[in-house]
């Protein structure tokens, strides 16, 4: 069989496709009509058909998506790096390196001075560590609820889980119990909160007509509001009412990395792990909702269900992360729009390089809020609105209008 | 088979369907027509059950209102007024959002739903526009997008909610001979409210004429059609003319806007 046989012979995944040729099926982009060429070159070749599965593999993550992943991913690593090496004691990377190798199996026999071990190990990494996790948290969360809610302007806040977790932590702080209670107050506050939210705004759409939603996108961001101006006042007066703990509630609410250890990293990674995946698993689901809640209906999405599931796997990881870092404004609204901008506004691309770029993002931000005015910190939502709005604006400027920002 | 008995809807206290019933046939192609506001959409809604209703709507043998989403999608394809279509999404990604009902809930589609896209993409010409995206397409060109979605979907029924209100003449004869064309193919029971009476009796298979929430007339288009009918619920006055190629005409004559008694 010569080579040019076996280029028109359809492989067996393509067989009912009118054409059979791989260089004319919609789908198969130029890279793939390669793979693809070599692979029926095979199957031909071995009588087998094993490509089903391969080409299901290849096509769920197509290679726009892969390519922003690996942008974001370099990002990120040179983000943690750039992390764990500046810092107020002076050490240089290598330095930071050996010092990290003493932490891996089978490392090699190095002597590491244990003071540069422990500032790389007990305080640096803990630190990136915790931006990691909190910054994919804002921007994933940030990202799926702007999708969820087909709203721009839509942040992981929204639904009141901050107010939530900022009366929490407030009620521990002010009445002086131990500080360990502030992150589970603070978690507690903020799932409490969106609970409230969406139980009352679920409740006033029913029977007014909304079939689809059975409490349509439009109460709920309304009870969110409400919910949230509520807890911010109750929040408010507890603070004004104890002076004493004042700056240290302020702190709380500016929020920041600056008291991470190892343990607040393990204490969210299982909430983070979860919510990440489970809002990933819903990126497809996410596009469906892009032609609107009465289409995707027709489409065969139950809406208020898919709502639901990405509400709360929004908010378990976004509360999480707020219990141990506080309000870090910002991340979660341009994070997304700037990937958006930048890559591409499908669901698909958007969720897994927001929370990459934003881990990143935050990571980069606390590097500056620790280092600009060392020893002292600017606080880090001061930085993500400095950094961040300025970016932001340079790249919506930048691009053409009327592309879709929800 | 689509049958709908006692079906009521509102709207608050406006009643926009009161207690209609009525019969559609497999493969057969209903042409819903009426004023605005009679009752066309509000009818495509209820049977694709986007709104609450009260009375019985059987799909296919099976009551609606016991089918999940997944299920009722796979049985009705449905295509509003005025699609939403996200600017930046491309056509073979659109066209593929027609598969939600064939795939798993957290899954990705598999090599089958790209190559059943794949094949409707081929059959309606976007082969060559399918990596564009939409906001770089045509209205008639949209149009096409939006039945490949819909094909794609492939469900026995389809719903087409004035398909071609947006397309000149031109686009408007091809938007509909494609839709006859694939019908047949596909053996689609298709029900579309049309504004344009003469081509709704040029390509519907039966006619039925809705006016304030009431079914008038079912019918031909030679029973449907006629000039006392049309005249009394569009409030205005109209000819209806039968073409020497056996087309029903209808024609509005001006200056007899003047409301006929019953």
């Amino acid at each position: 069989m010569t080579d040019t046989q076996r280029e028109a012979m359809p492989s067996p995944g393509e067989m009912g496709h009118p054409s059979g040729l791989p260089g004319t099926d919609p789908f198969i982009t130029d890279g793939e009509v390669r793979e693809t060429a070599r692979v029926s070159q095979r199957a031909a070749d071995s009588g087998q058909a094993e490509r089903p599965s391969k080409r299901r593999r290849s096509r769920s993550w197509d290679r726009r998506t892969a390519r922003a992943v690996a942008v974001a991913t370099v990002l990120l690593i040179i983000a943690v790096l750039v992390g764990i090496a500046v810092g107020p004691a002076d050490l240089s990377l290598s330095q930071v390196l050996e010092a990290l190798a003493t932490h891996l199996p089978w490392h090699p026999h190095i002597s590491v001075p244990a003071l540069d071990s422990a500032i790389v190990w007990q305080i640096r990494l803990p630190r990136v560590m915790l931006g990691v996790l909190v910054g994919a948290m804002l921007a994933g969360g940030g990202a799926a609820y702007q999708g969820i809610f087909r709203n721009p302007l839509a942040d992981p806040y929204l639904l009141g889980a901050a107010a939530g977790a900022g009366l929490g932590a407030t009620i521990v702080i002010v009445s002086g119990a131990n500080t360990a209670l502030t992150p589970p107050a603070a978690f507690a506050g903020g799932v409490g909160a969106v609970m409230l939210t969406y139980l009352l705004g679920a409740r006033t759409g029913r029977g007014s007509g909304v079939a689809v939603g059975g409490g349509g996108t439009g109460s709920i961001l309304l009870a969110g509001v409400a919910v949230a101006a509520l807890l911010t006042a109750f929040q408010t007066y507890l603070q004004q009412q104890h002076t004493q703990t004042l700056a240290y509630v302020y702190a709380w609410i500016l929020g920041g990395l600056s008291a991470a250890t190892w343990s607040d990293v393990w204490l969210i990674l299982p909430y983070v792990a979860v919510s990440a995946v489970a809002l990933l698993a819903h990126r497809r689901l996410l596009d469906v909702l892009r032609v609107g809640e009465e289409e995707a209906t027709s489409l065969g999405v139950n809406v208020p269900r898919l709502r639901l599931a990405v509400v709360v796997a929004a908010t378990l990881g976004v509360s999480a992360a707020v219990a141990v870092s506080g309000l870090i404004g910002f991340v979660g609204i341009i994070v997304p729009h700037a990937v958006r901008l930048t890559a591409g506004p499908s669901y698909r691309l958007l969720l897994p390089v927001s929370m990459i770029g934003g881990a990143a993002f935050l990571v980069l931000a606390d590097v500056v809020a620790r280092t600009a005015q060392a020893p002292a910190e600017v606080p880090i939502g001061v930085i993500t609105a400095l950094i961040g709005a300025p970016f932001f604006l340079f790249v919506l400027t930048s691009r053409r209008a009327g592309q879709d920002l929800s | 088979m689509i049958s709908f008995e006692d079906l009521t809807v509102r709207y608050g206290d406006t009643v926009a369907l009161d207690s209609v019933a009525g019969l559609i046939a497999d493969g057969e192609w209903l042409g819903v027509i009426g004023p605005n506001g009679a009752g066309k959409t509000t009818l495509l809604s209820a049977i694709a059950r986007l709104l609450p209703y009260a009375g019985d709507i059987k799909v296919c043998g099976e009551r609606a209102a016991g089918l999940s989403r997944r299920q009722l999608a796979r049985l009705i394809a449905y295509v509003p007024q005025r699609p939403v279509l996200p600017p930046e999404m491309t056509v073979s990604d659109y066209v593929l959002l027609g598969r939600t009902a064939h795939i798993g809930y957290l899954r990705t589609e598999t090599a089958a739903d790209r190559q059943a896209c794949a094949a409707v993409i081929d059959q309606l010409d976007l082969g060559a526009m399918a990596r564009r995206p939409l906001r770089a397409m045509s209205g008639g060109e949209l149009q096409r997008v939006v039945l490949a979605r819909a094909l794609a979907q492939e469900a026995p029924v389809l719903l087409l909610d004035e398909p071609t209100s947006a397309l000149d003449l031109g686009r408007r004869m091809e938007a509909l001979e494609l839709i006859d064309e694939v019908r047949h193919e596909h053996t689609l029971t298709v029900v579309s409210a049309i504004h344009d009476l003469t081509l709704a009796g040029q390509f519907a298979d039966r006619l039925m004429l809705i006016a304030a929430g009431q079914i008038v007339a079912t019918g031909t288009a030679a029973q449907v059609l006629r000039d006392e009918l049309l005249t009394t619920h569009f409030g205005a006055g109209v000819q209806v003319m039968t073409t020497d190629t056996g087309d029903i005409a209808v024609i509005s004559r001006r200056l007899a806007r003047v409301r006929e008694p019953r």
